[in-house]
């Protein structure tokens, strides 16, 4: 006889455990290897264990072990861990401009150790290709880990096991044979627990001799739901890569300066920034804190945000028009439409323009009037006062002496200034070079006419903005919420059933849970009770 | 200013009370062949009177958040001190909650004295009240921090029942591989005890051993940087090429290894040999005293529990657990980093270790749930995962630097 076939001649898929009509293991079970089948996926085929021999039944059946998928998880776990053993390379506090200094910075920091980390690429871990392909796995192994058993359980679950078969009854873990009491007929029997079971919030299924009380199903697909959850959630992570969905972009903005946001038709203005500090009147407790050390209450940026409504014309100048205005502060973010802009970053006192005044070192250091040289907009030429002139020559914001002899600027922010200007006397038809660098002017002539006299420069704080989009946020947090309401509904909720059968004269008992047999086996005590049955409910000695 | 006193005062009754609600709880457990009782009846008996004691210095502990709270002018989950003390709270928490569905008391007898190490290791921390730095003024710090607290406080529930289990059932009539990885949790137990006693005698006692510490400086320009390390426990080891500023109580023994040259791995490292020294000291004495294994002595106590209403109850712990820790440390987690930081998830050790920990913990549950592992592989994982809560909490702060970094202060 073809083994897929029940006596009850339905015909089952291979790798079915119980028979999918009348419930009667396929093959004789016993003790300990025999033992009867696990009711988990309602002893239904998976597709995995019907289909094994093309290619993708296998790589099918792969993903479809859970063996295999917490295998996949502890090594991202492990992955993880490794890590955090050294900071990652965006989380690195000194500046690191080069990649040489970032490979210094792992040796000279962490040692031989350092270095292998960094050699290894681990300071990118978390951005590396084989860490995204483990988070790939991972997601293949939880559509079709739940796919494999959702769907047969489905099917399982929708046509409720009534009418099992004896066997199917016997073993279950909770079961309970008697006799037919003296003198009362079966379909009051049935009746009577049927409302008792009723009451307990079963819903009921009958039919000849044969009861099922069913509550809760839904917590069965509590663990799909979760899983649902969580592609979701790994969907909405990889949507971030989908051009338009995630944007993150940083300015740094002087105060009363309007940049571009680049890439988007956005400007954005710093009105002023501010740091406030605690002052001791606001401790509710009195602290020792060192000289000169305050702790901050509020990082703010009063800031304007335009649009350009030239954005698309090349060449055009930019036309502003006011969208949004008010404070930024760290946990209140400028919110316009899809775009946020972040406090996120501060430099106080900088230096923003500097001052000199131009003397006339022959006629005993008369002052001839201001200099300003402002370091973002650098003048070209500047009316010291009638009949002299100051010209910027050359400006190096971040000034290095590159390798060839000749001056560079490392970053287009003034850390280390550096001028080159010429002195105009009209007048007197003179015309000196001097240069400014660290603190001090050097001029080019030993015995030069004129000098500046260095002044207090202007201070001025910039603050740093982070600016983002991010469009998959709204699905990654719908995961999240699907994920809890699946691990709530499988984790506080349980799928319960009791059959009850009048064969032959005998009642039979089962009942099934996923979970809390304590439970189960309390309230299936309290039906029997009711219905005055001298049954005890035990527990079969399979686990 | 009275609130704070009063809140203070109101921790020490906590602390008191569970230190004997612990020794009652124990009594419940040893007191059960003393002459002429009735084990039930005993056991019953003094596990009602350490349940109540719990109930008390909960209620204290409460006083405790409260009045701090209003002291303060925010929830007290924003330094080590005050994290420590709430995650203890938690503990206390879930333990009264679980014996609310399972009423199995003598499990005080494992949850109290963990509940007593980690509110006694909040108070190696500052304790005074610090005002709010920016990113930490949201509200999103009393949900988010609570609601993980809580979840890692049932979760240490889960860990505390899993480590009776093991005791009850792993076999102590012959040396096994099992009985040895015991005894090593129970020594680990004893070196944070060893530690806590350390740390707290050094600090009142301020006998610091300082060392100028010569660095090359970071960043191109080169040179060097000199830094003072401060002890607060007696020297053992000394960083690498450093000069003794101010002397301790004793004389360093050797330099630490080279590549050791992190900010104060040397006095990370001192930290840990005494504390793994007070710690099997802690342990020889104990072993000579009860002349076999600890869990063998402590076995028998626990004679009359059913292993498997233990493991039940682990096991209910974590599926408690879990959702909620889920919500507390990821995804309320997730919500205020956007707010905060403008990114839901950045790769800060401190939110990979939470990461680590859901999948240790999703890891746990899967085993458990569909390849059966349960009883003695499910309570040791119960044992690892705690482990882990403990390496996010503790060593994430003080160990690694990262953002949540402003929590070691």
């Amino acid at each position: 006889m073809d083994q897929r076939k029940c006596e009850c001649g339905h015909t089952n898929p291979i790798g079915t455990l119980l028979c999918e009509s009348c419930g009667k293991p396929l093959e004789a079970f016993g003790e300990g290897q025999n033992a009867f089948p696990d009711m988990r996926y309602e002893g239904m085929a998976r597709r995995s264990q019907t289909y094994t021999t093309k290619w993708i039944d296998k790589v099918w059946n792969f993903f479809s072990s859970v063996k295999v998928a917490i295998g996949i998880i502890l090594v991202i776990l492990i992955a993880c861990a490794i890590g955090t053993i050294f900071p990652q390379q965006q989380y690195i506090p000194v500046p690191v401009p080069t990649e040489q200094d970032v490979a210094r910075f792992y040796s000279d920091t962490y040692g031989t150790l350092g270095r292998f980390y960094y050699e290894l690429g681990l300071h990118n871990l978390y951005s590396s290709w084989w860490f995204a392909t483990l988070l790939v796995l991972l997601g293949t192994s939880l559509v079709i880990c739940s796919l494999d058993r959702a769907i047969p359980l489905y099917k399982a679950l929708n046509k409720p096991r009534l009418n099992q078969h004896k066997s199917f009854l016997k073993g279950q873990k909770v079961f309970a044979e008697t006799n037919l009491p003296e003198g009362t007929r079966a379909e009051e029997l049935l009746e009577a627990s049927a409302a008792a079971m009723r009451k307990k919030g079963y819903r009921i299924f009958a039919a000849d001799h044969a009861l099922l009380g069913e509550k809760g199903r839904f917590s069965r697909w509590g663990p799909y739901v979760n899983h649902i959850g969580l592609i979701l959630f790994l969907l909405g992570v990889l949507l971030r890569n989908v051009p338009g969905f995630y944007m993150d972009k940083y300015v740094w903005v002087r105060e009363g300066e309007t940049v571009p946001i680049p890439d988007t038709p956005y400007y954005v203005k710093n009105v002023a920034y501010h740091t406030e500090y605690w002052a001791k009147e606001e401790l509710p407790v009195e602290l020792e804190l060192e000289e000169g050390f305050a702790i901050p209450k509020s990082y703010q940026t009063d800031a304007v945000l335009y649009l350009n409504k030239n954005a698309d014309i090349p060449g055009a100048p930019p036309d502003l028009v006011e969208l949004a205005s008010g404070p930024i502060l760290v946990n209140h973010p400028m919110q316009y439409e899809e775009l946020s802009l972040y406090q996120s970053g501060f430099q106080e006192m900088q230096l923003g323009a500097l001052n000199f005044t131009l003397v006339d070192l022959k006629e005993g250091n008369r002052e001839i009037g201001p200099v300003k040289l402002d370091l973002f907009d650098p003048p070209k030429e500047i009316e010291v006062a009638a009949g002299y002139k100051v010209r910027v020559l050359d400006y190096f914001p971040d000034f290095k002496m590159g390798s060839d002899g000749k001056p560079i600027t490392q970053s287009n922010l003034p850390n280390n200034p550096m001028f080159t200007l010429e002195v105009i006397a009209e007048e007197k038809n003179i015309s000196e070079k001097m240069a400014y660098l660290q603190g001090t002017v050097i001029t080019q002539k030993k015995d030069s006419r004129y000098g500046l006299k260095i002044e207090m420069p202007d201070l001025i704080d910039i603050t740093g903005l982070n600016v983002r989009v991010d469009k998959a946020l709204p699905l990654i947090y719908f995961g999240s919420f699907v994920f809890m309401v699946g691990v709530v509904m499988g984790f506080f909720w349980q799928h319960r059933r009791i059959w009850v059968q009048i064969q032959e004269g005998k009642v039979l008992i089962a009942a099934h849970t996923n979970k809390n047999w304590y439970g189960l086996r309390q309230e299936l005590q309290g039906v029997l009770d009711q219905l005055n049955l001298p049954v005890k409910v035990e527990e079969n000695s399979k686990a | 200013m009275q609130l704070y006193k009063l809140s203070d005062w109101l921790l020490d009754a906590a602390f008191l009370l569970y230190v004997l609600a612990s020794v009652v709880f124990i009594v419940a457990m040893t007191g059960k062949r003393w002459s002429g009782r009735d084990p039930k009846q005993h056991e019953a008996r003094y596990g009602r009177i350490g349940y109540w004691m719990t109930v008390v210095g909960c209620a204290a502990q409460t006083g405790y958040v409260i009045t701090r709270w209003i002291a303060g002018g925010h929830s007290p989950t924003s330094n080590m001190f005050e994290f420590m003390a709430f995650f203890d709270y938690c503990i206390i928490l879930a333990y009264l909650i679980l014996y609310r569905i399972y009423k199995l008391p003598v499990i005080g007898a494992f949850v109290l004295p963990l509940g007593v190490i980690m509110l006694a290791y909040s108070y190696v921390f500052p304790k005074e009240i610090t005002p709010l730095i920016p990113s930490l003024q949201s509200y999103w710090l009393y949900i988010h921090v609570t609601t993980a607290a809580l979840g890692e406080g049932i979760l240490a529930v889960g860990f505390a029942a899993g480590l009776m289990y093991l005791i009850m059932t792993v076999p102590q009539n012959v040396p096994n591989k099992s009985a040895r990885w015991l005894e090593l949790v129970l020594a680990v137990v004893l070196m944070l005890i060893g530690f806590i006693g350390m740390d707290s005698i050094y600090a009142r006692l301020d006998q610091q051993t300082v060392f100028e510490v010569t660095r090359p400086a970071p960043g191109a320009q080169g040179g060097e940087v000199k830094t003072e390390v401060a002890y607060t426990l007696p020297a053992i080891v000394a960083p690498a090429d450093s000069k003794l500023v101010k002397e301790g109580p004793i004389t360093p023994l050797f330099e630490a290894p080279r590549w050791m040259e992190g900010k104060d791995a040397a006095r990370k490292l001192n930290t840990m040999i005494w504390s793994v020294l007070s710690g099997l000291v802690l342990y020889a004495v104990l072993r000579l005293l009860l002349r076999k294994r600890l869990a063998a002595a402590i076995q028998p106590m626990l004679a009359d529990i059913k292993p498997e209403l233990v493991d039940e109850i682990s096991y209910r712990a974590i599926s408690i657990g879990y959702p909620v820790f889920t919500l507390g440390a990821l995804i309320f987690a997730m919500i205020w980093a956007d707010q905060a930081w403008g990114r839901f998830w950045g790769w800060d050790p401190k939110e990979v270790w939470a990461l680590i920990v859901w999948l240790f913990y999703s890891a746990y549950l899967h085993l458990r749930l569909s390849r059966g592992w349960i009883g003695a592989k499910s309570a040791w994982m119960s044992v690892i995962g705690f482990v882990m809560i403990l390496i996010t909490l503790v060593v994430v702060n003080l160990v690694i630097a990262g953002l949540h970094s402003y929590a070691g202060v």
